[in-house]
């Protein structure tokens, strides 16, 4: 793979550290007039999501990590493995529940998923931003209540638990915020 | 790359501040007619280069199609040479303001090109120099007197070390103690390396909060072009100015002595030689003029974008120019 220079480092280009992939966020040229120019960059750790600040000298070199996203649709969990397919090609990706992770109580059959690949593999998957899932338990609504006030935990059919209003009830779909966690309405089916 | 159709083409500074831009470069020429000092324009196109390690010149050739041997010239990176020539030559106090130009140099308060006031004053010592630059400060500003700090007293209050005495190895340690990750092809690097990195990351970031100030008295292995004064610990005659975290300005009690002027060239050069950067001509005119003999003086040159900028609260040096480097 290709070494990439400090002055090809910007928001978005993806690096190895430590062997492990990072996205740079944000890079800071730091120079005095008189003196050594050093990037100073906020990276996220495509493994881990973590955020941490480094100092490159300028004109030093690191190398590029080979991460691209894709568009592909879920199909079902083996037990082991989350199986999705590439809409177009019809080619299949098994993935793990490490690259998986949190992400896995919003994946709901048919929906598209962005897959991210270092090297080919499955990185990590981003669920689309809402998605409509099946109230499978919650306490019983309450006559009369409207979407003000409290609210209750709700139990989805993928095992996801959510705040919802007093008035959702067994059954209900409801579409849901992926990126926050957060009750956004009922669907009608 | 050509920017495609509908290209965002409009300025990076709004009108607004470009009119107090006009009326705060117009107050800095008051300022210097004022006391006598002579506004000069020397050339930006020179055959000689900066020498210095961490500045990087822009190449051009003279030619065209009428000249058939074709020479190398390159963008000055300040006007500092040319103006100690005149200097030398008994123009008395001058000052200029121009273009300058730094290759590669981009970022939030960089940009490749940006524009310098450089002054000279025969006679003065850094101490007058810095006593005069407060009044530009406050005429032209009215900003209150800079406060002093030496290079040392600011790491010793910052960091808790001694930059000129503490081993090197207590040095790296304060880096790693910041949280200061480096990420380095190459670990052998030198003490003024680990002293810039402490100093951009840590020290300057700190500088300058609500009041500017002056930082004088650099390590003498960060002389550049000032004299150097004997210790204990020996120092560079060298001062900058900071203001809200930001480098503003560079002055010399400047070095007049041609043989020292000429070691430090050849220290450049091995230096560049070393880490594989590009040699280039060093300025025999104005070493001639330092064999002719530069009178005393004191020298400052000051980024009047980033000053604009400070003075403004504006965070970017974009929104103060009239097109930054990334719609040029």
């Amino acid at each position: 793979m290709a070494s990439l220079s400090t002055n090809e480092f910007k928001a978005g280009v993806k690096i190895i550290l430590d062997g492990d992939p990072y996205a740079i966020l944000e890079n800071e040229y730091v120079k005095p007039g008189k003196g050594q120019a050093f990037n100073r960059v906020r990276i996220r750790n495509l493994k881990t999501g973590r955020v941490i600040e480094k100092t490159f000298k300028s004109g030093d070199t690191a190398e590029a990590a080979d991460v691209t996203d894709v568009e592909m649709q879920y199909l079902y969990n083996d037990g082991e493995f989350w199986n999705f397919m590439h809409p177009e090609s019809f080619e299949q990706m098994a993935v793990d529940a490490k690259a998986v992770g949190d992400q896995a109580k919003w994946l709901k059959e048919q929906d598209v998923c962005i897959i991210t690949l270092w090297n080919g593999l499955p990185l990590s998957i981003v669920p689309p931003n809402h998605v409509s899932l099946k109230v499978v338990e919650t306490d019983p609504g309450v006559r009369g209540d409207t979407a003000s006030g409290g609210g209750k935990p709700a139990t989805l059919e993928t095992g996801a638990v959510v705040k919802v209003p007093l008035f959702v009830e067994i059954g209900e779909t409801i579409k849901v915020d992926t990126r926050t966690g957060e009750y956004v309405s009922r669907v009608k089916e | 790359m050509t920017p495609p159709h509908g290209a965002a083409w409009r300025p990076s500074a709004t009108f607004e501040v470009l009119r107090r831009r006009a009326v705060f470069i117009n107050k800095i020429r008051t300022f210097f007619h004022t006391r006598g000092v002579l506004e000069v324009e020397t050339p930006i196109l020179s055959r000689a280069a900066t020498t210095d390690v961490h500045l990087d010149s822009f190449e051009t050739t003279f030619g065209g199609a009428v000249v058939a041997k074709e020479r190398l010239l390159y963008l000055h990176t300040s006007p500092e040479f040319f103006m100690k020539r005149l200097l030398a030559a008994g123009s008395g106090p001058i000052y200029q303001i121009c273009k300058v130009f730094r290759n590669g140099e981009v970022g939030k308060v960089h940009n490749p090109e940006f524009t310098l006031l450089e002054w000279y004053r025969p006679g003065y010592n850094d101490r007058d120099l810095m006593l005069e630059m407060d009044e530009l400060l406050h005429e032209v500003l009215g900003f209150s007197p800079a406060i002093r700090l030496s290079y040392a007293e600011a790491f010793e209050q910052i960091l808790h070390v001694d930059p000129h005495t503490d081993p090197l190895e207590k040095i790296k340690s304060c880096v790693e103690k910041n949280a200061l990750s480096l990420i380095s092809n190459n670990t052998e690097e030198d003490r003024d390396f680990w002293l810039d990195l402490l100093f951009s990351h840590a020290v300057q970031p700190r500088l300058g909060h609500g009041q500017p100030v002056f930082l004088y008295d650099f390590p003498a292995s960060q002389a550049a072009l000032a004299r150097k004064r004997a210790g204990p610990p020996p120092v560079a005659e060298r001062f900058e100015l900071f203001y809200n975290g930001v480098e503003l300005a560079n002055g010399f009690h400047e070095l007049c002595n041609a043989d020292e002027q000429r070691a430090r060239f050849d220290a450049d050069v091995a230096k560049r030689r070393q880490l594989g950067l590009p040699i280039t001509a060093q300025d025999m005119r104005f070493i001639a003029a330092l064999d002719a003999g530069l009178p005393a003086s004191a020298g400052v040159a000051v980024g009047l974008d980033r000053l604009f900028m400070v003075s403004e609260g504006i965070p970017s040096l974009a929104e103060v120019l009239s097109f930054d480097f990334s719609i040029v």
